[in-house]
């Protein structure tokens, strides 16, 4: 197996060839943060809070879509990408109408962990209380837009791991919405296998159990990427 | 130029919404009236004639020099046939012209400081037949492409002449090529994005409705330089007269074996499409450009892979401008050296601009790049029409900025404008006047950024939300030194994190108008006095 060697934050470490700069900025400790990223599933580069500074290259370049090559020397915690992933945090947090206190997902919710990571105490943005939906329609589980940041988890794992894409997006801009089927209610999707693994994965609580109430989802998000290695590698967590 | 008296009439989008269609059919009852026949006296429909402004328009060719006529109404059409009868008589024109209102200078500089390379069959091809392009020599370099020339020596010719994307961005073209050319051998493709979609640009639409046939000559020559067998023109749906005429040229080009297999004899085989857009400003960015093409939803992807490497299905594919494809035809005949040798030291060649806004002369113009601003915009637009001074040239649409007044003698080539905090963009230029309010500008370019970003990343889907709304209150009179603050933080931070061009360009008309006209946003705010103490003039 070949490797490359890099510098991240001025530490060496060496990955194996192919693996992406998240990986690597994982080998050094340097705790990059990610929101739409998930092991296991194609990286999107949508939440762009895994912009790392990498020397020789004039732009920020999204630690989880770009592969690590020989030599590189990473930065990943400058004052400015500090202060951008803040603002990143406080735009999601302004764009919908996220309330822990009555959240199925409270402290087991992957943005509200951001905002404790990224240092934010509260938005220097106007919230934009948007109108958005909820989804009941499923016997099993629920879709609240309100709680949703389109990170796409969802519409990723249903396509690449279930294979039932279920999920896709409508709308552009800020009218962008996750869509179930042909944007009908989730109850009369035929498609769908109510397997739950986008319930798993979504790191909020837009996606929950019925059977769930305040502060009580468990997502598991290490199921994408265990499924992959099983098909991938033909190797069980069991074994 | 051509004897045959003639005359032609504008037949794009421009004339024919001034009503050039009843003009033409006005004018062929006048000729019948007056006793000709379309031998002795041909009425052909054209493509662009260039004053749009002025339309509709027809040009008289004779035996002397061309005449051009504009804004001319079906009434008139006896006195436009009389005057083309006297062109050709060789008689003095009469003393009390009817047409004197309506005759346009041709040495006036709108006309005369013109250089058609890309445009060089606009208004004089009728667009509709291929016959007409053939004989003007349209696909004779496809011919001697073909015939003559190896796929390397199409991509040196290229590589020489310095063109540069004309999409905007500025990749250099011959590169480009190559970068798809040198994949591992498979199925290639070619794409010419025609998704034109800044307000305020409207080249690529006359392009097409005006020489879609130069355009299918230079896709054809691209395809056969990189090895493609398939190709695609991705149109907005907006431009129906351009997807008519386009997919027109295309059906011509197949029954003549000029597309489709063995052409001219060869081994090159070529298939074109003409895919229509939906709607969505952000399929005009290369990638996702190629997922709608596929089917998918238009959302940008992040690169690398670039097209070059992974396109359409996975395979090469090269991307290029309808301006750049239609480049190349007039590269290849006259060779690469001579483009090479208009232009600036970096910025080769001639480029089409859409001179509108508060400008005398609206339309189409064609200049060697390195031409000053100022000579497009006074001399060549004329000025403002009330003849007060320019304020700001806005190139680029919603990701390019406004160039001051103080700034106009720069140089119009890719690295200028963006030094300026503006780009070279499609072509669009907007000329304001003093009236208008640099912040109603900016939030008006932001509003159209919101509408457009896809939402696939955060700083562009949430981002371009807050700043049209930090932008409403200083037009609203309601800023405070604070908001002055956050909209440079949150301009920057989506110019920099954004993932797509999109999103990266969509806070350069809030940046461009902050830096040249700041003080116009410090009086905007709600007390003037402190967001100037706050934040100070910089420049």
């Amino acid at each position: 197996m070949s490797v490359v060697t890099l510098t991240v934050n001025g530490q060496d470490v060496a990955v194996p060839a192919g693996a992406s700069l998240l990986e690597a900025t994982r080998a050094a400790e340097a705790n990059v943060p990610t929101l739409c990223h998930l092991e296991g599933l194609t990286p999107v580069s949508a939440c762009r809070l895994c912009l790392v500074e990498v020397e020789g290259s004039s732009k920020l370049l999204p630690a989880c879509s770009t592969a690590a090559a020989e030599g590189m020397v990473v930065h990943t915690h400058t004052p400015r990408l500090r202060e951008y992933r803040r603002m990143t945090v406080e735009l999601i947090f302004a764009e919908g109408n996220h309330v822990c206190a009555v959240c199925v997902a409270n402290t087991h919710c992957e943005l509200q962990d951001m905002a404790v990571t990224v240092g934010m105490d509260h938005s220097r943005f106007p919230y934009q209380y948007p109108q958005r939906l909820v989804d009941a329609t499923h016997p099993q589980f629920t879709l609240d837009h309100n709680r949703c940041i389109l990170c796409t988890r969802c519409v990723r794992v249903c396509d690449e791991i279930e294979g039932a894409h279920v999920w896709d997006i409508g709308s552009r801009g800020g009218q962008c919405h996750i869509v179930a089927g042909l944007d009908e209610p989730w109850g009369q999707v035929q498609a769908c296998t109510s397997c739950g693994k986008c319930v798993d994965v979504c790191p909020t609580g837009a996606l929950f159990r019925n059977s769930d109430t305040t502060a009580e989802k468990q997502p598991n998000t290490t199921l994408p990427a265990l499924l992959r290695t099983a098909r991938e590698q033909r190797r069980w967590h069991n074994q | 130029m051509p004897v045959t008296p003639q005359l032609r009439c504008c037949d794009a989008s421009g004339c024919r919404s001034a009503g050039g269609q009843a003009l033409r059919r006005a004018l062929e009852e006048a000729r019948d009236a007056a006793g000709l026949t379309a031998e002795a006296l041909a009425i052909k429909p054209v493509g662009c004639l260039r004053l749009c402004g002025s339309g509709p328009l027809v040009a008289c060719d004779g035996p002397g020099p061309s005449q051009l006529f504009g804004g001319v109404a079906p009434e008139h059409a006896g006195a436009l046939i009389a005057a083309s009868v006297a062109a050709n008589d060789g008689s003095a024109a009469v003393s009390d012209d009817p047409l004197a209102a309506h005759r346009l200078d041709l040495s006036d500089p709108f006309f005369a400081l013109q250089q058609p390379v890309v445009l060089e069959g606009c208004g004089q091809v009728n667009p509709e037949s291929i016959d007409d392009a053939i004989a003007f020599g349209t696909y004779a370099q496809l011919h001697r492409v073909l015939q003559e020339l190896t796929p390397e020596q199409v991509r040196d010719e290229v590589r020489r002449s310095g063109l540069r994307g004309r999409g905007g961005a500025g990749y250099p073209t011959g590169l480009k090529w190559d970068t798809v050319a040198l994949q591992p051998p498979g199925p290639r493709y070619v794409v010419c994005n025609a998704d034109e979609g800044d307000p305020g640009a409207f080249m690529d639409r006359s392009v097409l409705e005006s020489d879609p046939h130069r355009l299918i000559e230079g896709m054809a020559i691209a395809a056969y330089a990189v090895g493609a067998e398939r190709g695609f023109v991705y149109v907005r749906a907006e431009y129906p007269l351009a997807i008519e005429r386009l997919r027109l040229a295309l059906q011509q080009a197949r029954s003549r074996h000029l597309l489709g297999n063995h052409i001219d004899g060869t081994s090159f085989n070529l298939r074109l499409e003409v895919r229509v857009g939906a709607g969505a400003y952000v399929c005009g960015e290369e990638t996702a450009l190629l997922l709608s093409i596929q089917g998918q939803r238009g959302m940008p992807q992040p690169r690398p892979p670039f097209p070059a490497q992974s396109g359409l299905w996975g395979a090469p594919t090269l991307i290029n401008n309808v301006e750049t494809f239609t480049a190349v035809p007039a590269i290849l005949r006259q060779g690469g050296h001579w483009y090479a040798g208009i232009g600036t030291e970096h910025s080769k060649g001639t480029k089409v601009f859409a001179l509108s806004g508060a400008v005398v002369n609206t339309g189409l113009v064609e200049v060697p790049m390195g031409t000053p601003l100022r000579t497009v915009v006074e001399v060549i637009g004329g000025g403002v029409p009330d003849g007060s001074p320019i304020k700001a040239v806005q190139t680029g649409g919603p990701s390019g900025g406004c160039i001051p007044a103080e700034r106009l003698d720069t140089p119009v080539d890719y690295e200028s404008l963006l030094e300026l905090g503006s780009m070279m963009g499609s072509g669009g230029m907007v000329v304001m006047g003093a009236s208008t309010s640099m912040p109603e500008v900016a939030r008006h370019f932001m509003g159209f950024s919101v509408n457009e970003s896809c939402g696939k990343c955060v700083p562009c889907r949430a981002g371009t939300v807050q700043l049209a709304q930090l932008l409403d209150r200083f037009v609203e009179h309601r800023a405070t030194p604070a908001d002055m603050e956050r909209l440079d933080a949150l301009c920057q931070m989506v110019k920099v994190t954004s993932l797509c061009g999109l999103g990266q360009s969509a806070p350069n008309p809030v940046l461009s108008t902050l830096r040249w006209f700041r003080h116009e946003y410090e009086a905007a705010c709600r007390e003037p006095a402190a967001c100037v103490a706050a934040g100070g003039v910089e420049r």
